[in-house]
Parts: C-alpha cells; structure tokens; sequence
C-alpha cells in the first residue's frame, strides 16, 4: 500500500461562501472521512486556519528568523489535507474526485515516499 | 539464412509484446525493458549461428526473464532486488512464457494514463509498445534527444512514483480511458501523416506506428473480452467504446491508401480533389471500409467512424466529380452534433461548397473563430478564387503562408497564389 496526500486549495480573498453551501460541503467531506475510515484507508485529515495564521521560519546562519504570514502568497492556499493509504494512483484518485465534487475545490493528490 | 534483418523484423513485431510480458513479471518498467533490449541484443548472435528458433517471441520473452532474474540475482545484496527475483522464480513458468493476450493493452492503459502529460502519453506509447528509441521519438517530434529522454524519464518515474496502475481499468472508468489512448494513437498518426514542420511531408514510420498500435488496441479489445460474447463480424462491441477504436483504425488506414497519390514526384502537396486515384491502395480502402460496414451495423455513431465514414465515400469515387456530396455533407452534419468544433466546421464547409456552391461554403467560413489555422485561409483562397474575387484571394494565400511551417505545404500554397496571380504563367 502506498500513502496519498490529498490537498484541497482554496482561492485566495474570495467572499465566504453561503453557510448553507458550507455546510452541506461539511456534511458530505465528513462522510467521505469516514467512508476512507470503513475502507481502512484513513490515516489523518483536517482543515486548516486562514493562512495569515502561518508563522515562517527561516535559517540565517545558526539563527532562526521567525516571520508572520505564509510562505508563499498565491492565487490559492492550502485549505485543508487529508492523508490515506490505498493501493494504487486509481484508487487514489477515486477518493480525490469525490473531494472535488464535494468541494468544488481543486484538488491535489500527491504520493508520498516509500511504501509500494 | 538468418541475418540482423530477422531480428530487426521480430523486434517491429514483438517488442512491445515482450515488454508488455516483463512489465507485468517485474512490476518495473526500466528494468522490463532492458531485459528486452538484452534479449534482443543475444538473439542477434544467436541466431545468426543457430538459426531463429520456431516461436521467436516466445525465446524473447524467455531470455528476457532468464536475464532479469541474472541481473537481480547479481543486485541480490539490495533485499528488494532479492524479492524480486524470488517472485520471479516462484513464477516458475514452463520453458518458454507465452504471452498473455492482454499485456499489451495494460501497458497501452498504463502510457495513456490521464495523470500523464499528452507529449509524455504519446512518447512513452512510441517507446514502450513500438520499441522506437528516444532519438526516433525526438526526430519524430523535432524536439532535442535530451529533452525527449528526459520527459521519458520523467513518465516512467511518475508511474513508478505515484503507482500509477498496470491494468484494463474497471468498467465505469473504460469508456474515458479508451478514449484517451486512441486519442494518443490519433496524434500519432496525425504527426507522421501531416508534419507539424520540417521538408517531408508525410513521415510513414509514425503512420504505420500509429495504424500498427490501432490493430493491436481492436484486436485485444476484442480477444480480451471473447468471454462476453461471440468473435466475428457480427457480434456486438464487447467494449463500450470499441465502435470507436475500429471507427479509428478504419480512419487511419482509409487516409493511409492515399498516403502516394498526396505528393507530385517532386514531393509537392497534391489536394484530394487532384490526386491520380489509381495511386490509392486498394487493399487498404477495402480493408478500412471493410471496417466502416462493420460500426455500422453496431449503429453506435462517434466521431471517428463518421470521419471513417467520409473517407469512404470519397474513396467510392472514381473521380470527384462523381463523388457523393451530399453524403458527406449529412455526414459532416452528424460529425457536428458528435464533436462540434471549428475544425470540423471548416471541413463542412468544403463539402457545402460542392452542394450548394462556393457563396454559401463561403459565408459560413466566414463565421468561423479560426484566424490562427492556415487550413481555414486556404479554404477561403479556394473558395474567393471560385468566386473569381482574385486580390482577396491573393490576400488569403498569404495569410495561410504565413501560418504554415510545413515546407510541401507551403510550396502548394505558393503555387496557388502565383497561379492567381498571374495567370497563364
């Protein structure tokens, strides 16, 4: 088995969406999670805060030099992980799409090291 | 008398049969395919001495495991590697191993993959079904060596990575992912049938490539499946999709039989409408409308079998004059509501022009979004000329020059201009 990441990207300084909306997408990412938790195939998920709660560290030297805000400022931010296990990119991909379709929100699915 | 040339035909033949075998015996690509090359490389001494042995891809395949197993066995030290062969062993097939019939269509599943570039689905295709080397491949695509061996590199290692699968996908996802290989197979052609740049006007190794890869994708469609029903002319597509793979391979071969009579003896572009059609290939035309008959009566339209279609009929024509218009002018009218584009929209008006004269073909180019494509320009040129609205045609010819990069084309091109230009000359 091999360890998926998958990342929903959010863009950047768009209007909240209606709570409605929201929580209908919540309702159905839950039931995604725990659809991944019957198949065996959950490792860990979670949304993340806005990205101006990011703290960046960087070496200078033998310092550390901590900055607010997020490392990089795009079009999109990161807005939540998801990690599974599964047996292969297709099945990976299944569970991808359904995030897709139950976000609306691009989705990345990206293999991690090791693991076949 | 066996000689380099027996292999080199094995090779054409059966490379990607036998990658396809060690593919799945390994699970590993690069080492799949060097354990064919050294095959190969063995078979050229051997039998030259001994002659071709009765099953030349069964010896292939068989070497080619017997070496993976040497190899790994040598790389035992790597606990993977001592697995590997382990596996391999454990295998233990009779002394020689048969191809499994649908090998090949996995590993084509495998290069098409959708998470795969289009550039690295159509190099890797090349490479590992049609054995071609990377430096083909580059001249195929005039682009560097390196940057070819490198976008191979990078597919292989994005399937190895990311566990792209080796398999037929699951039902539900096959009619998408058919599509995307005989997508692949239609670049292909398209590139060797009409070079995007460079002097030869046609490259036949990429169109005899593309059309060899489009037997193999009918043919293991349909013996993949033999369970499901009945093999033979009259039975029903096994595959949701398979009408299509036929409707293609019949497109292919029809645009293939004209493939001599497209050039003049100085290699200039000859158009359908003035080409000696005693220079098409027959056996190709009855092969390919063999085919057209075929989707047919399976009566599950799609894009490619209407433009197979099309290409039958022009090739019932002894002449254009006696061709079919209005045929292929419902049949483009089919084609728009199957994929509706521009492209196939210009090609509709062509045959309109024949139905119901050049006005008309005319002003429906002229709605047509398609400033970039030189084919739309000399379309109009034709059809301005016809009108005898000379400048404007002028004007359209050189608009067409200056989009093409196709040497032969652009000598046609200029030769129709000229012609207008000054007459008589």
């Amino acid at each position: 088995m091999k360890q998926y990441l998958i990342s929903m990207y959010q863009p950047a300084g768009a209007a909240t969406p209606d709570p409605e909306f929201l929580a209908g997408v919540m309702r159905d990412v839950a039931a995604i999670g725990r659809e991944l938790r019957e198949a065996g195939c959950w490792v860990f998920g979670n949304g993340l805060h806005a990205p101006e709660t990011a703290t960046v560290l960087r070496a200078e030297g033998d310092d550390v030099l901590v900055t607010d805000g997020p490392f990089a400022e795009g079009k999109e931010y990161l807005g939540g992980v998801t990690i599974i296990t599964a047996p292969d990119l297709d099945a990976a991909l299944d569970w991808g799409r359904r995030y897709a379709l139950a976000t609306t929100l691009p989705i990345e699915v990206r293999p991690f090291q090791g693991g076949a | 008398m066996t000689g380099p040339a027996d292999v080199e035909r094995v090779f054409r033949a059966e490379y990607g049969r036998a990658v396809a075998v060690l593919v799945r015996l390994l699970g590993d690509i690069d080492l799949a395919e060097e354990a064919v090359q050294d095959a190969f490389a063995t078979a050229v001494d051997r039998w030259a001495a001994d002659g071709p042995p009765p099953s030349p891809a069964g010896w292939i395949i068989t070497t080619a495991r017997n070496r993976a197993i040497d190899r790994l066995r040598r790389e035992a030290s790597r606990a993977d590697r001592h697995a590997q062969a382990a596996r391999l062993y454990a295998l233990d097939p009779p002394t020689e191993e048969g191809p499994v019939r649908d090998d090949r269509l996995r590993l084509i599943f495998t290069c098409c993959h959708p998470a795969l570039g289009p550039a690295a689905r159509v190099a890797l295709t090349l490479r590992l079904l049609g054995g071609l080397s990377t430096a083909e491949i580059a001249r195929a695509f005039l682009v560097p060596e390196p940057t070819m061996a490198q976008r191979l590199v990078r597919a292989k290692a994005k399937i190895r990575d990311a566990g792209i699968p080796y398999r037929v996908p699951r039902e539900a996802d096959l009619p998408d992912r058919l599509r995307a290989v005989l997508a692949v197979l239609y670049l292909i052609f398209n590139e060797g049938h009409t070079a995007s740049a460079g002097q030869r006007l046609t490259r036949a190794d990429l169109c005899a490539e593309a059309i060899r890869l489009g037997r193999l994708v009918v043919d293991e469609c349909s013996g993949s499946w033999r369970g499901a029903g009945p093999a033979g002319p009259e039975r029903s597509p096994l595959l949701p999709d398979e009408p299509e793979a036929v409707g293609l391979l019949a497109l292919m071969l029809l645009t293939e039989a004209r493939r001599d009579a497209r050039t003049g003896p100085d290699g200039a572009l000859v158009l359908l409408g003035a080409q000696d059609r005693r220079r098409w290939d027959r056996g190709l035309i009855a092969e390919g409308q063999a085919l057209v008959r075929r989707c047919l009566r399976w009566d599950r339209p799609g894009p490619y079998q209407i433009q197979a279609a099309i290409n039958a009929v022009h090739a019932d024509a002894a002449s254009v004059a006696e061709t079919d218009w209005g045929q292929i002018l419902a049949l483009y009218d089919q084609l728009m509501v199957h994929a509706p584009g521009p492209v196939v929209a210009l090609n509709r008006a062509v045959a309109l022009a024949e139905v119901a004269g050049p006005a008309a073909a005319l002003a429906e180019v002229d709605r047509l979004d398609l400033a970039g494509y030189h084919v739309r320009h000399a379309v109009r040129a034709d059809l301005l000329r016809r009108l005898d609205r000379r400048a404007e045609a002028v004007a359209a010819y050189d608009a067409a020059i200056a989009r093409t990069a196709n040497a032969a084309e652009r000598a046609f091109l200029r030769r129709s201009r000229d012609l207008l230009a000054c007459p008589g000359s």
